[in-house]
């Protein structure tokens, strides 16, 4: 059994501030992380691999620094890891980026057959939710999204249940392998990696490909050239007016509050 | 059977991290454990770094390392409500290399220096925290992480965990600290566009000023505070011993405040934006604090070994003297394959016959002794400003009937024996 993880490096949108005059993302305010969901996507791998046994491949494309993440993906269970890596992937849409990763994947499934493929539901710093479908498409493969539990996995059979989020509740799914799964985040809760696993990760250097490296690519369907995707307009969403900002020290601004409180008792009242 | 290396150095500080560099370079399997999400993340100081003892373990470092400015004026304020007593020195040789000292904000600086520690070959293991040392036939084998199968083994265990060492206390080295051994210090990172640093401080481009505050900046208890230059950022922070807070029933925060609302020191902050808040312990025991160092299997750098001399703001300089010479003793004791405390100690010989414990010595009683006696900053500061402004008044008074008036005063407020035994004091404190 081997399953390909596919993960991002995102800037953490938790802390990122925005250009105000170009209203894009000011990356170097925030730093690089393992997109959340893919985090979990790994961590989904490390639980089927615990019950079904194989090993576990990660998947990225990203300037060479994306390194990090591949190592974060060790520590939380990951066996090794791919990084593709070229001037050429530069300025990738989602089109661009699922075509690039799909040509990596083949390269990986000559060597090691890829059984299942797992990507998180989206990455947080684009919320497109693209690239997974993108690749299965690619891939002929069948795609289910918003995954939130793997109920049963038989190599047997190759056979996958999972249970997939959906607006009034859930689909239970069975589809037969290899397919791709994307995750939410409900599906598991990332583990504390054990000492082995970051003492590997430490030590751990990925493979690095280059666009030579790997076979039968359309060099105009990559980076820039192969990206379709035009951004119209960008605009970042007015602050919320109103509000008011107590001053002073803790002891008075705690005191403001209850007053205002106290004055707007029916606001806050339970009956 | 877990992994086994030659060394396990816990923290990522400059302590540790200049241990685990100078192993590394030395070819020694090196295990670095950092409990922050990054080296530097969870590490204060007010933001001077010297450059001797960091020119020591990376030979001309301040071409790559992130660094603020370097300092070129060094000013003291004796600071009384509305008045200060400055003095200082400023010396365009400290503009050039190889500089004096520099200013530099911790979260950067460690991280590129733990970096470099990787580079040479350190493997680097953050978000993890040591519980525990393993002991085992009264030698320290390794250590005990919170991570699951989290044991890992080396010949000697390097304690870097800084000032509240809680691997030091468990193996019964030092005892938990008294409120008068730790200064409790809180900082801010206030924003400030390079021209207004540059104009409010008399400064041109890459250079720096520190100032360090005594008297009214602690409301006269024993401390100081302090504001350094970075490049486009001011840090402003005080501290004074845990006891003299916990005596005047002060909060650290109300004291920040205090002092960035102080006549002398707003407008030099005025306008900026607060980037961030910081508070940290500092081991100001000095000489007296120093607990045991060194045992079987086992070294203690840096703040855990409380080497910090308050006096003189140093305290980085000396973890990352001590982390260095640890690092020189472990190599030597791998040659002879002997990690007991018979050649680990070696590392306290060169501890003691370096700066470090010299210095600490000089200055054993000078925490004791101003705590005692906190007239020194809580009268005679406000005393020297009386004077100052009276001698610089122009009123027709005679210099010599000024001086006279001056001395009188000084007198007749403390009572001229008083005067002298104090006077005797500070100078055996410092001597």
């Amino acid at each position: 059994m081997h399953i390909v993880v596919c993960v991002k490096q995102v800037p953490d949108t938790k802390i990122i501030k925005i250009n105000p005059k170009t209203n894009t993302l000011d990356r170097r305010s925030a730093p690089a992380i393992l997109n959340p969901y893919d985090a979990h996507a790994v961590q989904a791998a490390a639980g089927i691999k615990e019950a079904a046994g194989g090993e576990i491949s990660v998947l990225s494309m990203g300037p060479p620094q994306a390194v990090e993440i591949i190592k974060k993906s060790v520590e939380i269970g990951a066996d090794r890891g791919y990084l593709i890596t070229d001037r050429a992937f530069a300025g990738a849409d989602t089109l661009a980026t699922s075509y690039a990763l799909s040509k990596a994947l083949d390269r990986i499934s000559k060597e090691h057959p890829i059984d299942l493929i797992i990507c998180g539901k989206h990455a947080i710093d684009g919320d497109t939710g693209q690239v997974g479908p993108g690749i299965a498409r690619r891939l002929d493969i069948p795609p289910i999204t918003n995954v939130i539990e793997v109920t049963d996995i038989n190599k047997e059979t190759r056979k996958v249940k999972v249970k997939r989020k959906i607006i009034n509740g859930y689909e239970l799914i069975e589809t037969e392998m290899p397919c791709l799964l994307t995750v939410e985040k409900e599906i598991n809760e990332i583990a504390y990696s054990p000492m082995p696993n970051m003492i590997k990760a430490a030590r751990y250097n990925p493979v690095i490909w280059a666009v030579s490296d790997l076979e039968d690519v359309d060099k105009t369907q990559l980076g820039l050239k192969g990206s379709p995707t035009i951004v119209g307009k960008m605009f970042t969403p007015p602050k919320p007016e109103g509000g008011h900002m107590f001053e002073g020290a803790a002891e008075d601004q705690v005191k403001q509050v209850i007053d205002v409180l106290l004055q707007n008792k029916e606001l806050f009242s339970v009956n | 059977m877990p992994e086994k290396f030659d060394v396990i150095v816990v923290g990522a500080g400059p302590a540790g991290t200049s241990c685990a560099y100078t192993c590394a370079k030395n070819g020694l399997k090196v295990l670095q454990i950092e409990r922050g999400e990054y080296p530097g993340s969870k590490n204060v100081m007010g933001g001077v770094l010297y450059r001797k003892q960091m020119e020591e373990i990376i030979p001309e470092f301040w071409k790559e390392a992130p660094l603020e400015r370097p300092v070129i004026e060094q000013r003291i304020w004796m600071m009384d409500k509305e008045s200060t007593v400055s003095f200082g020195y400023k010396g365009l040789e400290w503009a050039q290399e190889p500089y004096n000292n520099f200013t530099v904000l911790r979260a950067k600086f460690d991280q590129w220096f733990a970096k470099k520690g990787v580079e040479a070959g350190v493997l680097l293991i953050n978000e993890t925290v040591a519980n525990q040392c393993i002991v085992e036939n009264g030698k320290v084998i390794g250590i005990r992480t919170d991570r699951p199968d989290g044991e890992v083994y080396a010949d000697v265990t390097v304690l870097a965990d800084g000032v509240n060492s809680l691997l030091g206390k468990q193996l019964g080295f030092h005892k938990e600290f008294r409120p008068d051994e730790v200064a409790l210090t809180v900082m801010e990172v206030i924003n400030l566009s390079k021209d207004k640093i540059n104009e409010r401080f008399n400064l041109s481009e890459n250079q720096g000023c520190t100032i360090e505050i005594f008297g009214d900046s602690t409301k006269g208890n024993l401390g100081t505070a302090f504001i350094y230059t970075n490049k486009e950022s001011i840090n402003i922070g005080v501290g004074t011993t845990l006891s003299s807070m916990i005596k005047s029933r002060m909060k650290p925060y109300d004291l920040l405040d205090y002092l960035k609302t102080h006549p002398m020191v707003k407008p030099l902050i005025e306008g900026g934006e607060a980037a961030e808040y910081l508070a940290h312990l500092i081991p100001e025991g000095g000489y007296h604090s120093v607990p045991k160092v060194a045992g079987n299997g086992v070294l203690v750098v840096g703040d855990a070994a409380q080497l910090v001399n308050a006096i003189h703001r140093e305290g980085s300089n000396m973890a990352m003297a001590s982390g260095k010479m640890a690092a020189e003793t472990i190599v030597e004791a791998k040659k002879k394959g002997d990690f007991s405390m018979d050649t680990l100690k070696g590392y306290k010989d060169k501890l003691y016959n370096s700066f470090i414990i010299k210095d600490l010595k000089k200055y054993k009683d000078a925490t004791h002794t101003f705590e005692n006696n906190p007239q020194f900053l809580r009268d005679y500061v406000p005393m020297l400003n009386r004077a100052a402004s009276k001698f610089f008044t122009v009123d027709g008074t005679s210099k010599k009937d000024k001086q006279k008036e001056i001395m009188k005063t000084m007198t007749s407020e403390r009572g001229t024996i008083k005067l002298i035994k104090d006077v005797y004091k500070a100078w055996k404190a410092v001597k």
